[in-house]
Order: C-alpha cells, then sequence, then structure tokens
C-alpha cells in the first residue's frame, strides 16, 4: 500500500517499521518514580513555603542553611525538572509526527529543563553554602 | 504538527433528507444521520439524513441498516456478516461511541442517531473504513504459538490454570473499535500498535505453551509500539466483548519490569 510517506510498502513492513528500539521500559518506570517520589516532597515543599511565609528574609535564609532543608530542596527541584522534562517528551513524541521536528522540540525541551535545574540548584547552593548577598 | 482540523477534502456537508413514509406512526419513527462518503464521485463526504420507521425491522441498528439499504436507498455501503457480535465486521461509531451495529440496540438512544465509520481511518466508502494497518499490525506480532521443542504426539499439554489465563483475552474478534477509539492509536496509528493488537500480543505471552516470551518481550519494548498507551481506557469502554486491553497492556509492562529486576 501507498503511505504518507509517498512510497510503496507492503502492510506488513509498514507495521513492522524498523522494528523495536529495545528501550522505553526506563522511561516509563523513571516517569512513575519520580511521580511517586514527587508526592512526599511536593507536600513538604508546601508545608515549607507556609512557613517561610512568616519568619522572614533572614529567617529563610537560616532556614536554608539546615542540611536537611537544603538536600530535599535539591532533590525536590532536580526530580521536578527531570519530570517534567520526561512529560513534556512524551507530549511532544505524542503530537509532533515529523521526525526531525520532533526531535528539534525534544532537544530544546530537554535544554529548558536541564538550563532551570542548573540554575535552580546553584541558587539553592549559593544560598545555602555561601548565605545571602547583603 | 498533528492534524486537529479535518483536511479540505474530509470536511463533511449537508446530504439528502429522506423523509419517513406516509403512515408511519410518529412514536416509531427515528432519524438516523448516516455519513455517507463515496470515492467515485470525488464530492466531499456528507450526512444523509433517514427517518426511519423502526416498526418496520429489528431491534438493532443493524436492522436499521439494513432497513435503510432495503427500502430506501441501496446505494449505502456498511459491512455485515455474521449480524450476531461474533465477526466483528459491523464495527462503527454510533451515537458518538464505537460500537457493533448488530449488539447495539436503536433504542438506547434518542429520537436522533449518528452512525459514521469507525474513527480516524482511512474511509473506503459510506460506512466501510480501510482496516489495512490494523490487520497488519496483528500480523506483525505472530498471533500463533512458537515453539521449538518439537510437536508432542497428541496436544501440547496446559493446565486448567493456565488455559484460565488466557480467558478475557482469547474472546477478542478483532472489530478495532478499542484501536479506533484510542487517542495515541489516532496520533500515532503506524508506530503504536495500538490495544487490539497489543491485548493479543498479551494473549500469547501470558500463553504457557508459548517458548517464545523473550523474543516477543524484545519486540515489544519500544516507546511507540507499546509505551503510546497511556491508560486513557477508551478501550475498554468501548470494547462490545467486554474485554480490557488496557489491563492487557499494563501486565505487558509488567512483564518487562519484571524481567528486568
Amino acid at each position: 500500500m501507498v503511505g504518507k510517506d509517498d512510497s510503496f510498502k507492503t502492510d506488513l513492513k509498514r507495521a513492522r517499521g524498523s522494528g523495536s528500539a529495545h528501550h522505553g521500559l526506563g522511561m516509563w518506570m523513571a516517569e512513575r518514580m519520580t511521580a511517586v517520589a514527587l508526592i512526599p516532597l511536593g507536600l513538604w515543599a508546601v508545608y515549607s513555603v507556609l512557613q517561610l511565609a512568616v519568619i522572614g528574609y533572614d529567617g529563610a535564609v537560616d532556614w536554608l542553611q539546615s542540611p536537611v532543608n537544603i538536600v530535599l530542596m535539591l532533590l525536590t527541584l532536580a526530580i521536578s525538572f527531570y519530570h517534567m522534562h520526561l512529560g513534556m517528551r512524551v507530549i511532544i513524541e505524542d503530537y509532533i509526527e515529523h521526525k526531525p521536528s520532533r526531535l528539534l522540540w525534544i532537544g530544546l525541551s530537554a535544554a529548558a529543563s536541564l538550563l532551570g535545574a542548573a540554575l535552580a540548584l546553584i541558587s539553592i547552593l549559593k544560598v545555602a553554602l555561601g548565605g545571602a548577598p547583603d | 504538527m498533528v492534524q486537529l482540523t479535518l483536511p479540505k477534502n474530509s470536511k463533511i456537508g449537508k446530504g439528502r433528507h429522506w423523509r419517513a413514509v406516509d403512515g408511519a406512526n410518529k412514536k416509531d419513527v427515528r432519524t438516523f444521520r448516516v455519513y455517507r462518503y463515496d470515492p467515485e464521485t470525488g464530492d466531499n463526504p456528507r450526512w444523509d439524513t433517514f427517518e426511519v420507521d423502526t416498526s418496520k425491522h429489528g431491534p438493532m441498528v443493524l436492522d436499521a441498516l439494513f432497513h435503510i439499504k432495503n427500502e430506501i436507498d441501496p446505494t449505502l455501503a456498511f459491512r455485515r456478516s455474521c449480524r450476531e457480535g461474533i465477526c466483528g465486521s459491523c464495527s462503527m461509531n454510533i451515537g458518538g461511541r464505537n460500537a457493533l451495529a448488530c449488539t447495539k440496540g436503536w433504542d438506547d438512544f434518542g429520537s436522533t442517531i449518528t452512525v459514521s465509520p469507525l474513527p480516524h481511518q482511512p474511509v473506503i466508502k459510506d460506512l466501510v473504513p480501510d482496516l489495512t494497518m490494523f490487520f497488519a499490525q496483528y500480523k506483525a506480532i505472530e498471533p500463533w504459538l512458537h515453539t521449538e521443542t518439537p510437536a508432542p504426539e497428541t496436544e501440547w499439554r496446559q493446565t486448567p490454570k493456565d488455559r484460565d489465563k488466557l480467558n478475557g483475552l482469547y474472546e477478542c474478534i478483532l472489530c478495532a473499535c478499542c484501536s479506533t477509539s484510542c487517542p495515541s492509536y489516532w496520533w500515532n496509528g503506524e508506530a503504536f500498535y495500538g490495544p487490539a493488537t497489543l491485548l493479543h500480543a498479551y494473549r500469547w505471552l501470558i500463553d504457557s505453551r508459548d517458548e517464545a516470551t523473550g523474543e516477543r518481550l524484545d519486540a515489544l519494548e519500544d516507546p511507540f509500539k507499546l509505551y503510546r498507551c497511556h491508560t486513557i481506557m477508551n478501550c475498554a469502554q468501548v470494547c462490545p466483548k467486554g474485554l480490557n486491553p488496557a489491563k492487557a497492556i499494563s501486565e505487558v509492562k509488567k512483564m518487562l519490569v519484571e524481567r528486568a529486576i
């Protein structure tokens, strides 16, 4: 049959495509594991933000210098950005059929997530380890 | 980008209106809006409206379609064979939901019933979709028993418990109601196998007699062939046999996890 690519291929050849990519399980697991991890981390983040709202600027800086808070904050942000990247990738794969565009958008989305994650993590570390600028 | 609007030649226009015959009891008359497309005219598809005296035919939508074809418009094209829900030929979209016309009663609907071909497949004529890809995908999973052990003199033996695992899977009649109701299948219909094919893939994976479980899993582990399923569940909602392809797909994913840990 002649398909969208304007080439004549048998039905079976079209259905088989290039075969299996032999991956997908890892990403599928990562989507679910990051989602589960974000439940407690998300609740903790909301609780913390509510607390931070009343302790003022210096209080917030002190709060961010506690080792437990630094670790949890870094984890929350790193996992959130990773989860965001995975989610965006699924949406792009679902809706963009043209392969070069698909690759471009996945690349751009990954770059945006990575940049966002790097900025967020470095900012946290800067305050956590160096203190806030006056 | 994915196509979110219909291409120009698929825009559906208004078609003919066939009034109920004189003398029909008003209470018995139902209106069928039927999708019509004739490839030979080159015209865009259209909605034809048939006012049908339902006292003149049986209880199912298929009976109404037969009545329309025999008594009103013989050019109407649709597939049918067994008229009892086992061949899967008369699958179509009825009242916005995929179903078999032979097992769907017209009295399940209000005064107007919309009938169109299975969604998102090329249309050959009227209610007849082109299911070439659908069946090719089914063929691609090699839906037969794979063994290397020489065949026994009698049958391949199976415990009743192992046989039970095929229940809820073997009943699939490949009517394509599920696959063509799946948004993932709409967007990636060539790359994603779709619920029906994956349900059959699981049917062979779980068969205690099949010796190619590993190869079958290898062939499925793919971000598109299998993992486009986002558990939307339309498949389970529309299956005229009451099966649950989404659950079968989850079981395949579970087998892949179990193999890796």
